[in-house]
């Protein structure tokens, strides 16, 4: 954006402090809008005919420096780009990077659909919410153009999530458009040779499109080109190669564009960049190999400014780490992951349930909380004021003590003995050193669980219901 | 009459005619106008004068001749244009610059002696020396990254896919050191002398020294020392250690805020070793501890390696990875308290359920597969993060993720040829 200071802002908003966006002063809104945990929307007198101008200026000021571009539609559009800094630090990264798995036009129709439920059912718990794959990118494998609309067609009717159309020649893309009209496709991809044609149908389709070139000199010229033709919404392939000398100039390139969109305000080349990781298989014969080399390229192209990517590999341990890596990267560094402190149900506790400690560090207490109601425990779960420290920190911190205990179960007004028939409690197993000070303070019985809260269940079995006092 | 100007000059052209409502106009760089072309003369921009919009819409209008992105100035969405076609395309440069700041170059320091030198290595390593982020192209980076691989002094339990490369040899550290210098290209070797925590064996610091020196016969690289984390004992460990590998050039794990780490300073002083600077996720903590080191204890800035703290993927790898990169840039910007090599605690991937359960908790997960294939392949992305933050050293366990991790680095680093592949066509290609 081309503002840093709220005071920059501030000149353009009503200055009334009304208090209708939410916040008690225009001054507080203006540096939500810098930090972008607003948007210009929130402010309902700005959206009047009298600030029609002051909102126009504003927008154009707070435009990211790199476009955001949309594919596909109504709730399941996904946006890509719409970074405004190099290092995460700096404030954060937007729209984490968007993972599409190929399937191929030549594949039975079976293994077709089979392939795009699996993409679109993959989930990993994470921190309360699930980590899934994004969309879905649709290969010409066999050079016909009615076979890809088929392909097209098929895949648009067994999922929602948005799609790429990918061929070179412009005749294929065109019948893929016309099987998938209004879902907003992103289409794969213009290049030297084809970009006129593919053009036309960006305008005529009014879609998203790549453009492909490893020549950045050509890759500028496409993209001034399209820009000057009235397409906006481009993303830039400067090419993945897979491995030795030509994959370093692959990481070359990503950096360059990058800083030369955000850093140098290049307007002509500041669009979301995608890169291929499924290029492995070009070189890689042996599948777990390339699906390794797969997953490495995909982690480079996360942590170094790919924001989306077509993959191909669906085994786990291709794509755990994947939206792992992806999910550290775009975390918002800013904030604290913790939940709110209190005493709380997992399923339908009774008398004789078992009563758990833990933190309110949002990825312990989203992990702990899905370990047990996954396993059906019914239970209560104490989650700590730490300040959002996890256990072994907040241990060695000083957040988590017998007296932060005491309290969090205090203030929830949960009575041990009208609640329970044990009167008892279970400490993680690596705050173990706990033990003496939480019956001291709490009276209670004490014992100590598991390291991992994934062995709750195991460590049940045998250590529960506690023995009598 | 054609008149050049820039576009920064309209400001002042329309100052005359007192156009306040210039101010939203925003046009960047100095991009060439030629009045006389597109007709705007004058008397025109002073009829124009008269209404804000107006002049907007015809900047624009002027800017989009130009090929001038416009969607981003105010007003451009009440302007819908029919779309252009173009037959030929137009031709652009791409060149980007250097980074300015990048000034201060990372300390080089030398792991390892060779007789020359007052040691018996055959080989030394150095780390650091870069002027850039790693494998960016203002500057190559000098040396490459290295890996050192853990032993551990006594059986330790480890993730079973960890464990099945070393249970013919974990009764005996020097075998253990020759085995993953042979078999697996170790740089370095890692000797943790665990079992001298009190809670564990409580091996007295002579007997655990006896251990290094077997390390040191059984192989010829530079080796890392590391005690057992425990601040009690762990200074007397390494100060015996140190002087049973005098002249090594060691690198000695760790000095840290909360034990005695003047102590671990003197002995690497005294035995020309290298201090391992360890914090945990804090880039003051690892300013302070740096600057003591250097001020109070007086160890050369040469002998100085950091180790910022490694979580492992999705348990804390954004803080580890932000850390780095942070102390990176500093370094890089000026920073002399920051500007030495980094070092991880790789190993620490194995922490992650993710690499080591047989399976996930959570009914509602997808299935997560063979563990034996997860488990590497976490390491591998915990390294290669940190390695684009900035690390140099890297302390590991799996031996494919010691190869996965060592070729990818060189390739970043620019030391791997290739046979040259065309991508060209990948879109068709029959996987
Ligand atoms: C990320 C991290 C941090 C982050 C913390 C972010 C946060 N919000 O918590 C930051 C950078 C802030 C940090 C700071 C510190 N850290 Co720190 N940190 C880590 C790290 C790398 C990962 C911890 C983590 O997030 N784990 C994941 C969460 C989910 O685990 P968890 O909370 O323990 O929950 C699991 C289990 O405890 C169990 N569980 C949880 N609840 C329950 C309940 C029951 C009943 C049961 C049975 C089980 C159970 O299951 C959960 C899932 O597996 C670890 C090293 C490591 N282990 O890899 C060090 C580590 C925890 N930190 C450590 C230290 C010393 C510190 C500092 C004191 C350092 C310092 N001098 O500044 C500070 C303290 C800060 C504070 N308390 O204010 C030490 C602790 C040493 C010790 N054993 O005493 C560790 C182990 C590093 C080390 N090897 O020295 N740290
Ligand atoms: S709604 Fe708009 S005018 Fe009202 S306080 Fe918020 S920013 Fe100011």
């Amino acid at each position: 954006m081309k503002v840093n200071s709220p005071l920059q802002v501030y000149k353009y908003l009503p200055q009334t402090n009304c208090g209708e966006c939410g916040e008690t002063t225009c001054m507080a809104f203006a540096s939500r809008l810098i930090d972008r945990s607003m948007k210009l929307e929130d402010c309902p007198p700005l959206l009047t005919d009298e600030f029609k101008e002051k909102y126009m200026e504003l927008e154009s000021l707070l435009a990211p420096e790199i476009r955001e571009v949309i594919i596909g539609t109504g709730e399941h559009a996904k946006a890509i780009g719409g970074d405004d800094v190099l290092y995460r630090h700096q404030l954060t990264f937007f729209n984490p990077t968007k993972f599409a798995y190929d399937v191929g036009d030549t594949m039975p129709e079976a293994e077709l659909v089979e392939r795009v439920n699996k993409i679109q059912n993959f989930r990993k718990f994470y921190v309360g919410n699930f980590l899934n794959l994004d969309m879905v990118a649709v290969r010409c494998v066999s050079g016909d153009a009615s076979k890809f609309a088929v392909a097209v067609k098929k895949v648009s009717e067994t999922t929602e999530l948005p799609l790429i159309l990918c061929s070179f020649d412009p005749a294929v893309l065109k019948a893929g458009l016309e099987a998938v009209k209004d879902k907003n496709p992103l289409i794969y991809a213009a290049t030297g040779d084809n970009w006129g044609d593919v053009a036309e149908l960006a305008l005529e389709y009014k879609v998203p499109v790549v453009l492909f070139s490893p020549d950045l000199d050509k890759l500028r010229s496409l993209a001034v080109t399209f820009i000057e033709m009235g397409i906006k919404d481009l993303v830039l392939d400067p090419g993945t190669y897979p491995q030795g000398n030509q994959l370093k100039g692959t990481f070359d390139r990503f950096i360059q564009i990058r800083r030369a969109g955000i850093k140098e305000g290049q307007k002509e080349i500041a669009f979301p960049l995608m890169a291929v990781p499924m290029n492995t298989y070009l070189v890689y014969d042996e599948p777990v190999t390339a699906s390794y080399w797969e997953t490495v390229l995909a982690s480079v192209f996360t942590v170094r400014y790919g924001d989306i990517m077509i993959l191909h590999s669906l085994e786990p341990y291709a794509l755990l780490p994947e939206v792992h890596i992806r999910d550290t990267i775009y975390t918002d560094p800013r904030t604290p992951v913790k939940v709110e402190p209190g005493v709380f149900e997992v399923g339908a506790p009774a008398k004789d349930s078992p009563v758990i400690v833990t933190t309110n560090f949002a990825l312990t207490y989203y992990t702990v909380e899905s370990d047990l109601s996954s396993n059906k425990i019914d239970c209560y779960i104490a989650a700590v004021d730490t300040d959002g420290i996890g256990v072994e920190a907040a241990v060695a911190g000083g957040q988590l003590t017998a007296a932060r205990i005491k309290e969090t179960f205090d203030k929830a007004g949960f009575d041990f003995a009208e609640k329970t028939s044990h009167g008892a409690l279970i400490l993680p197993g690596l705050s173990a050193r706990l033990q003496g000070d939480v019956e001291d303070v709490t009276g209670l019985k004490v014992l100590i669980g598991p390291p991992d809260s994934g062995r709750i269940p195991g460590w049940m079995e045998k250590s529960w219901p506690p023995k009598a006092k | 009459m054609t008149k050049k100007i820039k576009l920064s000059e309209l400001g002042s052209l329309f100052g005359d005619l007192d156009v306040k409502a210039l101010e939203g106009v925003k046009i960047e760089g100095d991009v060439e106008l030629d009045l006389g072309q597109v007709g705007l003369n004058p008397q025109m921009a002073y009829a124009l004068g008269h209404e804000t919009t107006q002049i907007a819409l015809h900047l624009m209008n002027i800017s989009r001749i130009l090929g001038y992105p416009v969607d981003r100035m105010p007003g451009s969405s009440t302007t819908a244009t029919a779309p252009k076609r173009l037959s030929r395309l137009i031709d652009s440069k791409f060149s980007v610059g250097r980074i300015e700041e990048w000034k201060n170059p990372i300390q080089e320091v030398v792991l390892g002696a060779t007789s020359s030198d007052g040691g018996t290595r055959k080989s030394t390593i150095t780390l650091g020396g870069e002027n850039a982020l790693p494998y960016y192209f203002d500057s190559p980076m000098p040396h490459r990254n290295h890996i050192t691989m853990d032993v551990f002094d006594m059986p330790i339990s480890m993730a079973k896919a960890v464990k099945s490369n070393y249970e013919d040899v974990m009764e005996s550290p020097a075998e253990w050191a020759k085995k993953v210098v042979r078999d697996f290209g170790a740089d370095m070797v890692t000797i943790h002398l665990i079992s001298t925590d009190p809670n564990i064996k409580d091996t007295s610091p002579a007997e655990a020294a006896k251990t290094v020196e077997e390390v040191l016969q059984a192989v010829d690289v530079p080796i890392v020392i590391g005690g057992s984390g425990n601040p009690e004992k762990d200074p007397e460990v390494l100060e015996k250690a140190a002087e049973v590998a005098e002249g090594e050039r060691c690198l000695l794990a760790s000095a840290s805020l909360n034990l005695d780490y003047a102590r671990i300073a003197e002995a690497a002083k005294k035995y020309n070793h290298v201090v391992l600077s360890w914090t945990q996720l804090e880039i003051n903590a690892q300013k302070e501890l740096n600057r003591k080191l250097m001020k109070q204890c007086g160890v050369a800035r040469e002998n100085i390696v950091m180790d910022p703290t490694t979580a492992a993927l999705g348990y804390g790898l954004d803080y580890a990875y932000t850390n780095m990169e942070r102390i990176r840039l500093a370094g890089l910007s000026g920073d002399q308290e920051l500007n030495f090599p980094m070092s991880s605690g790789t190993t620490n991937a194995w922490g992650a359920r993710e690499s080591w359960m047989v399976s996930s908790p959570l009914k509602e997960d997808s299935d997560w597969g063979p563990r034996e294939y997860r488990g590497p392949i976490w390491e591998i992305v915990t390294g290669l993060t940190l390695s684009l933050a900035g690390n140099d050293l890297f302390m590991m366990m799996h031996p494919t993720a010691v190869q996965v991790l060592k070729e990818i680095t060189r390739t970043l680093y620019g030391s791997k040829e290739n046979e040259h592949v065309d991508i060209s066509n990948w879109v068709s290609a029959v996987v």
